[in-house]
């Protein structure tokens, strides 16, 4: 094969390697859904709010002077102060405090419940879309069976089998939110399987992986993205129920649905123990929401 | 002995009313270096044909024998090895090239499938004497297949085919989607990748002229079934099939006086789910008899490599 070199050629020679993406070569289908995406207001809202939320989680301890369970006997169930944003709750601990620290378990939870139900669940839908036939029937009506059973219930009665504890709680939220990524997952493929390019790749020599991973996963992103943020609300939900009931996140480690749980013993007399709590589970889920919409528009190019 | 031979290849699809009969016991050959033309109206099964050389789809029976042996009988998991030998160029450069990778994704993936490179750099340049060969600008290694037009877009397809430095490839109407003004540099570029490297095409095409411009023989389809084959030129002189007659009819003329008679065939095409057994052009053609409706007639060889499936080819002459 011949060897001719233009100036362009050598300019890229000089600089593969370097640099491993060049980011102005960088899809302009993402540039376009950001300029959609910031077009809209309430989604742009939902990022502002999940952003604060998240710097309150990872910033908790220099915010705050106070730590999660450093009690004060002297001060217990205070009204909102200066030096006590939220009160305090019982045990005399700062509300505002284990609020935030709530927050890392709520986004931990959230997160890792949509990453495992992304993995297993989207494996599954994407075997099942890829294969067809009886492996899609069998695949799908397991994720029926799973899916008739409410995600709540369906969750404790996992926790109740396995036992309370980090691990399980996630695997009990991971198959609660499993079935319906798979599905949508499915739906996603099913819509490129088709396409003349996966056929191009497989006259290639190309391999069920291969053009599962890099040629219909890709494809179908757009899909299945919003979905997941979505989920990611269903997860802080899910644990706070559960924390809530008691099998979710056991006290003292501050987690919103538990404090809600203490709280609710106390909410005639100091209603801010159950009302902060709550307000922060129903605004981060709203704004997890409010991104997943955004992101459906912003990824519809016929929105242009 | 042939570099292609196909023998009694059928392939059907179980549709809701039956059988689709997409090829129907199809025989050929294609000598190494030669160019095949296959030509018919949409829906004929050509593209079907195609596809089931290079085993993108099961064929229903027979065999495909590439330089003597039969693919058909190879194991699919050992069928990546013979992909290296024979590739496909798609019809619609839109749809064959897949929207979120670059020129260099694209053209750099079936050499990571079949890894022919030791490292980036190796692939790099092999990428580049690619896109060399077909005449694509180096600026455009990291454009997306939406960025560029329809021509350039081909291009991209063609180096991707061309990878793999295969020795059969089947054209599946690699122009059609194209302007007429890229058709013909298109054209020429696969013509010259055949005398530089030996290529042997199976060419797929509705369009007469550019079938007349490219192939040795030419391969008249009709409804799964073949109705002529015969060398390029000879099909043009000497045209018997009433059905091919009426193809080549078709092809316009640039010329104000000298028009031809033109043979408008009329009907539809006959549906190709479970056909009786009859000619399958009887149903629309100007000359049938009795005998066209009540059995199939053979493909069988009237003059020089010149075969025709016709009861009456005798009176064409």
């Amino acid at each position: 094969m011949s060897k001719i070199s233009t100036p362009a050629m050598q300019k890229y020679r000089e600089t593969a390697g370097k640099t491993k993406k060049d980011s102005e070569h960088k899809n302009a289908f993402a540039r376009d859904a950001w300029i959609r995406y910031k077009r809209n207001k309430t989604a742009v809202l939902g990022l502002i709010i999940v952003i604060l939320i998240f710097l309150m989680a990872i910033f908790a301890n220099v915010i705050s002077p106070y730590g999660p369970y450093d009690c004060d006997y002297s001060n217990i169930l205070s009204s909102p102060s200066a030096e006590h944003w939220f009160g305090t709750d019982n045990l005399g601990r700062d509300l505002f405090t284990r609020c935030m620290y709530g927050a890392r378990v709520s986004l931990a939870f959230g997160f890792l419940s949509m990453v495992g139900a992304l993995g297993v669940g989207g494996t599954l839908g994407m075997i099942a879309a890829y294969f067809g036939r009886t492996v899609d029937n069998v695949i799908m009506r397991i994720m029926d069976v799973i899916q008739a059973i409410p995600g709540t219930l369906m969750a404790i009665v996992v926790v109740a089998c396995l036992g309370n504890g980090i691990p399980q709680l996630f695997i009990a939220m991971t198959v609660s939110v499993m079935p319906g990524m798979s599905k949508t997952i499915r739906a996603a493929i099913l819509t490129v399987r088709e396409s003349e390019f996966i056929e191009a790749s497989r006259c290639l020599g190309a391999s069920n992986l291969r053009l599962m991973l890099t040629h219909m996963l890709p494809n179908s992103f757009g899909h299945f993205i919003i979905y997941a943020v979505s989920s990611i609300s269903g997860g802080i939900m899910c644990i706070a129920t559960l924390s809530y009931i008691g099998l979710g996140i056991s006290p003292p480690t501050p987690e919103w649905g538990s404090i809600l749980s203490t709280g609710k013993d106390y909410i005639q007399s100091h209603v801010g123990m159950v009302l902060f709590p709550g307000l922060l589970i129903m605004i981060t889920v709203l704004g997890f929401n409010m991104i997943g919409d955004g992101l459906r528009d912003a990824l519809d190019p016929r929105l242009k | 002995m042939a570099y292609i031979e196909i023998n009694r290849l059928k392939k059907y699809f179980n549709v809701s009313g039956g059988t689709l009969h997409a090829v129907d016991d199809i025989s050929l050959s294609i000598e190494s270096g030669e160019t095949l033309g296959v030509v018919g109206e949409s829906g004929c099964g050509k593209s079907t044909l195609g596809k089931t050389i290079l085993r993108l789809t099961e064929p229903t029976s027979g065999e495909v024998l590439v330089d003597g042996k039969n693919i058909c009988a190879i194991p699919y998991k050992k069928f990546k090895e013979m992909r290296t030998e024979m590739q496909m160029i798609y019809q619609d450069p839109f749809s064959s090239l897949d929207p979120r990778k670059t020129v260099m994704q694209l053209i750099s993936e079936p050499l990571k499938i079949h890894k022919l490179y030791k490292n980036k750099v190796e692939m790099q340049q092999y990428v580049e004497s690619l896109m060399q060969i077909v005449g694509i600008d180096f600026r455009f290694a990291h454009a997306y297949p939406h960025e560029m037009d329809g021509g350039r877009r081909q291009r991209v397809g063609i180096a991707r085919a061309l990878a793999l430095n295969p020795k059969f490839i089947v054209c599946d109407e690699p122009v059609s989607a194209l302007d007429v003004s890229i058709q013909a540099q298109v054209l020429n570029l696969l013509q010259d990748l055949q005398q530089e490297r030996h290529l042997t095409y199976m060419f797929i095409t509705h369009d007469m002229s550019v079938v007349k411009h490219i192939s040795t023989n030419i391969c008249v389809m009709y409804l799964g079934k073949v109705v002529e084959l015969s060398p390029s030129k000879d099909l043009f002189q000497n045209t018997i099939h009433p059905y091919s007659k009426a193809l080549l009819s078709a092809i316009p003329e640039p010329s104000l006086h000298n028009r031809r008679e033109r043979r408008l065939i009329s009907g539809e095409i006959t549906s190709p789910i479970d056909p009786k057994e009859c000619c399958r052009f009887a149903p629309r053609c100007p000359y049938a008899s009795e005998e066209c409706f009540t059995s199939s007639p053979a493909l069988t060889e009237i003059s020089n490599k010149h075969f025709v499936a016709c009861h009456k080819a005798k009176e064409f002459i």
